[in-house]
């Protein structure tokens, strides 16, 4: 999460925050597009985009990271390899 | 909302109070008010499960949202019913201050306090109403699940806006960007409050504000009244925004589990709507509120880390006897309502237990 992307919200630049072992929240204007071109409609403002492959919905985060304990920071030297 | 019942002798003697014609007769109630719920504060075995203290600071706080049927809202700044809130908050805060379990605090700062956060969260272990509602409840148990979360619901997201002048910088703006979603956006139809309107109608239920008070247990009261006490007080910064911050980390995964028990038991979209709403927005608003409005609040104001830190504990700590409220009844094949019935309960012992 960046510093002026925090939570600007402004709409003339797109912003995406990588959280910490969790998703990507994306702020701005932006069009999320399925493989054929067709618009996915967002709910929101400010949406969560799934990072760890586990989301029931898919692009969005459902916050199932948290239960397989995905991570995306490298492991600590003496922790077991990712 | 209207008034809610009498549970005790404080609640009763401010009901009198708020809805007395006879100016002649003020004095008189005003020290009533003050002699009961002295002695009720005093002599209290437990204020989380005080029927009566609980039910008379959900009323005199309601003044500050909706306001009360037939009362006049110049009660809400009286001196009086002010002096009334903070006895009860006073000896309400302690009892939380005492028993809610404090981890180690992190440093202040971003990723300190938001990965104690997610650690905090992570690790609740509180009995677990959802996994209950998607797998066993029947639907009389939906409903009365329902009606207890109602008691906060149907005004969601307001008593954390009280925050909202209190925070600067990175926090407001974070606290500003949650609560404009949890607000719908501008678009009335999906205003939290109002999809849970709408489920609530779509069991058959009233979705009157406040319309099931009087049916919930002492507990129900305590985790709204919370958040208000938190909300109102400036002094008290950190821990609603603590608390907004946990509620919304143990709310995605729940509320999927939610969804598909109303969706094991027949229902609709309509109904369904509020809780998968839930799962794709508070993964949103979990890291908002970790990052930037909790983390970011202790990077402005390093002397807060402590009240996050128990905000977000007690709002753990609080719902999960809630939580617990609600399994140990049914379990037991038990209503977990109070009295079963819309008919305001009277003659309740002041410091009664869970019903």
């Amino acid at each position: 999460m960046t510093e002026q992307a925090g939570t600007s919200g402004g709409d003339a630049t797109v912003s995406i925050t990588a959280c910490p072992n969790g998703p990507l929240l994306v702020r701005g204007r932006f069009e999320i597009l399925a493989p054929a071109g067709e618009v996915i409609p967002s709910r929101r403002k400010t949406v969560a985009l799934c990072r760890c492959g586990i989301s029931t919905l898919k692009p969005f985060c459902d916050g199932s990271h948290k239960a397989v304990g995905f991570t995306t920071e490298p492991e600590a030297p003496t922790g077991q390899p990712a | 909302m209207k008034l809610p019942g009498d549970r005790g002798p404080v609640s009763s003697a401010l009901g009198a109070l708020l809805t007395n014609p006879e100016p002649a007769a003020e004095p008189d109630l005003i020290r009533i008010l003050r002699d009961t719920a002295a002695r009720a504060i005093r002599d209290t075995d437990d204020i989380l499960l005080d029927e009566d203290l609980q039910s008379a600071l959900y009323a005199a706080y309601e003044l500050r949202y909706g306001g009360l049927t037939g009362v006049d809202d110049a009660w809400e700044w009286n001196a009086d019913v002010l002096a009334l809130c903070a006895a009860i908050e006073s000896r309400f805060e302690q009892a939380l201050r005492d028993r809610v379990p404090m981890p180690p605090l992190p440093a202040p700062g971003v990723d300190t306090v938001a990965a104690a956060l997610f650690e905090l969260t992570g690790a609740d272990t509180g009995p677990s109403v959802s996994r209950y509602l998607a797998k066993k409840a029947t639907d009389e148990q939906a409903r009365e699940f329902l009606i207890h979360r109602s008691v906060y619901q149907l005004k969601e997201a307001d008593p954390h806006s009280w925050a909202i002048p209190r925070l600067r910088g990175r926090a407001k703006a974070a606290l500003v960007e949650i609560q404009a979603d949890e607000y719908g956006g501008g678009r009335l139809a999906h205003m939290h409050s109002e999809l849970f309107a709408r489920t609530m109608r779509g069991l058959g239920l009233d979705d009157t504000p406040g319309g099931y008070v009087d049916m919930v247990p002492a507990i129900v009261l305590a985790s709204s009244n919370m958040m208000t006490m938190f909300g109102t007080q400036r002094r008290l910064r950190g821990a609603i925004a603590g608390h907004l911050a946990a509620f919304e980390m143990t709310s995605s995964l729940p509320n999927r589990q939610y969804g598909n028990g109303f969706r094991r038991l027949g229902y609709d979209q309509s109904v369904t709507f509020y809780f998968d709403e839930h799962v794709e927005a508070d993964a949103v608003h979990e890291q908002i509120a970790a990052r930037d409005l909790a983390g970011g609040l202790t990077e402005d104001e390093p002397g807060l880390v402590e009240d996050v830190v128990f905000g977000a504990s007690a709002c753990l700590f609080v719902d999960s006897l809630a939580g617990a409220a609600l399994l140990t009844a049914w379990t037991a094949g038990e209503s977990a309502l109070r009295g079963g019935t819309l008919e305001p309960t009277v003659a309740l012992e002041p410091a009664g237990a869970l019903s």
